[in-house]
């Protein structure tokens, strides 16, 4: 912390106001922007009440208007998008599944690869060729997920539009036909897995990279007298001292396994894969904003930040009770 | 002693397996992340007629420069690259204002109220309340189609303003100490000694609200689509890319080459998407490799300290 100088002791005696002239400059420059955060984070909230309501647009779009004049159903909304008997529900409730297919891809995959990553970066010894390969890595994450969507697009399509993985695929000899992955939904999680990984693997081994050199040079030095060889190291220094941060970015994963992005699936999602593509935020988008019913869409939103949030507090509970088990 | 042991440990069997397979899996990974990138760029500089053939890797094989000159001659592309190079720096100018100003008032420990302003402003990091509600809020402010709606909802994120007030408690007390005992007011100590001394975050947060400004779209597809005038280069790219979506691979393909044997052009759908994609990712390609050294050690920096 540091040397303070103990503010609590000496303002609390000072009236209010003395230090309000004190430090009038203080509170100008911190005031404003606090309206203006009720104003865009919590003014918004208000907004929930419409999952109770019937949305009727012509009262008007103002946030008080929406409160005072929309008729109350309770949890309609709700139970509408959860029936599965009807085509919403059906439609809302496959793009739950999608969503937690495509996290679940985008997790297992990207938390194995990402710290098999750092460790294989940390034992780069040359620092001329580690700086190059980590910056080669970091690179996509810079680029727009357009473009991202755009390169993925031409990758993907047939040879004769440019798709150099077909091309690729046909002369090693692993397919004998060109395959059509954007047109097949089979392959839809996959495309979804692929993107996020070739964006953000780089760019996510930072923290844990950050980790590692935090590390106490003397414990490989003792683990090499005990004998220890490059993998025993790995497991029992690296990964062991790391844990933490691996831990923690579990629990923060977990908590978000009900958002697995929107742009890719928005932009590479077209009629013929939309049974694999459209996820929550799709349909919110697709089913508030472009087709106006924003009682509902709003529903679904509130549904999916309540089970994130129960997420995110139930594996917080159960990393906390394993880790009493491992360290004592 | 210690030189030797790491010496020999450097040429045993064991070790030369880790480091072939270790720097033979790191090339191949750089190169999928290069060879997208690259060959994008091969085949925008490419004849579109010739592109049709397929197989371009990373050089292109009929050299033009046909394609630029049709993308930049295209109004739409080049209103909309000037509209993001313009809303990237009033974003980045707005956001390094009001975030410094107020990370600078919460750096301040005797400051009372800056305790619970900082924990109103970190819980917005943890929730959101959503597309439709942010939709309704930001209509009846009558930001829709407006300039406005690019950088007024956009002005301060909470995950910068903790970098910065970190950041900050770092400058030694005792300096603001003696500013205050010289006569300084609360402004001039927060623009001539602290603003100077937090040039490295500075550069870091700048860095992240530019990115960030250059590459969003969205806000423009929901607010200010209907309006022209204020499209951004990212949406624009991303209709090029719906339009090829909506016109199915293999149309596009036998349209191209319907048009190719036609002879009306020498520029395809194909060679226009990838030219439109190098001009939405060049600014990035250019400035990354001077700015990579602050964003690296601004993000160990923050994500250590947090």
């Amino acid at each position: 912390m540091g040397i303070t100088t103990s503010p609590g002791v000496s303002a609390k005696k000072r009236p209010w106001r003395v230090t309000f002239k004190k430090q009038w400059q203080l509170y100008l420059m911190s005031f404003p922007m606090l309206f203006y955060l009720l104003l865009f984070a919590y003014v918004p909230l208000l907004g929930w009440v419409m999952a109770f309501q019937e949305f009727r647009p012509r009262f008007g779009l103002s946030p008080i208007g929406q409160v005072m004049s929309n008729k109350w159903v309770g949890l309609e909304n709700f139970k509408t998008l959860l029936d599965n008997t009807t085509i919403l529900g059906q439609r809302f409730l496959q793009s739950v599944v999608n969503t937690l297919g495509q996290s679940i891809l985008i997790l297992v995959l990207g938390f194995f690869l990402t710290i098999m990553l750092s460790l294989l970066l940390n034992e780069l010894r040359l620092t001329g060729v580690k700086r190059f390969v980590q910056n080669v890595l970091y690179l996509p994450h810079f680029l727009s997920w357009v473009i991202v969507a755009m390169l993925a697009s031409t990758a993907l399509s047939l040879p004769g539009s440019g798709g150099f993985l077909n091309d690729f695929l046909l002369k090693v000899g692993i397919v004998d036909r060109p395959i059509q992955f954007l047109a097949d939904p089979g392959y839809f999680w996959g495309i979804v897995a692929g993107t996020h990984l070739w964006k953000n693997l780089g760019w996510n081994t930072i923290i844990y990279m950050a980790a590692m050199t935090s590390i106490d040079p003397n414990l490989y030095e003792a683990a090499s007298i005990d004998g220890a060889n490059r993998y025993q190291k790995m497991w029992h220094v690296t990964l062991a001292s790391i844990r933490p941060t691996i831990v923690l970015l579990l629990i923060i994963n977990i908590g978000m396994l009900l958002t697995s992005g929107f742009e890719i699936q928005w932009l590479l999602g077209q009629g013929v894969n939309i049974v694999r593509s459209e996820n929550i935020d799709v349909f919110v988008l697709r089913y508030g904003i472009k087709m106006g019913n924003f009682s509902l869409a709003t529903a679904a939103g509130i549904l999916r930040t309540v089970v994130s949030i129960l997420l995110l507090t139930g594996s917080n509970f159960v990393a906390r009770s394993l880790k009493q088990e491992t360290l004592f | 002693m210690k030189s030797k042991i790491k010496l020999r440990r450097k040429f045993s069997a064991e070790s030369l397996i880790f480091h072939t397979f270790n720097y033979v899996f790191l090339a191949l990974l750089c190169i999928a992340m290069l060879y997208p990138i690259i060959n994008t760029i091969a085949v925008s500089f490419n004849d579109g007629l010739d592109a049709v053939r397929g197989g371009i890797g990373l050089w292109p094989r009929t050299f033009t420069l046909d394609n630029y000159r049709t993308v930049l001659g295209m109004h739409t592309i080049l209103d909309a690259f000037w509209m993001s190079v313009y809303r990237t720096v009033v974003q980045v100018v707005t956001n390094i204002v009001v975030t410094s100003m107020l990370a600078f008032a919460l750096s301040r420990r005797e400051f009372k109220p800056g305790r619970p302003i900082a924990l109103i402003f970190v819980l917005t990091m943890y929730f959101n309340a959503g597309l439709i509600p942010n939709f309704i809020l930001i209509q009846s402010l009558g930001m829709v189609n407006t300039f406005a709606v690019y950088w007024v909802p956009t002005m301060i994120s909470a995950f910068n303003l903790i970098i910065m007030r970190t950041y900050m408690r770092t400058i030694p007390e005792a300096l603001l100490e003696s500013a205050r005992l010289d006569g300084a007011s609360d402004f001039r100590t927060y623009l001539q000694i602290v603003m100077p001394l937090s040039k490295p975050v500075l550069a870091t947060v700048a860095l992240f609200v530019a990115v960030g400004a250059w590459n969003t779209w969205f806000d423009a597809f929901i607010y200010n689509s209907g309006a022209q005038h204020l499209s951004v280069l990212q949406y624009e790219l991303q209709r090029v890319l719906a339009s090829a979506m909506m016109q199915g691979q293999q149309s596009s393909q036998s349209s191209q080459a319907a048009q190719a044997g036609m002879g009306l052009s020498m520029v395809t759908p194909q060679t226009i998407r990838a030219t439109i994609t190098v001009v939405a990712a060049v600014p990035i390609l250019i400035v990354y490799p001077f700015l990579q050294r602050y964003f690296v050690h601004g993000v160990q920096l923050g994500g250590v300290k947090e």
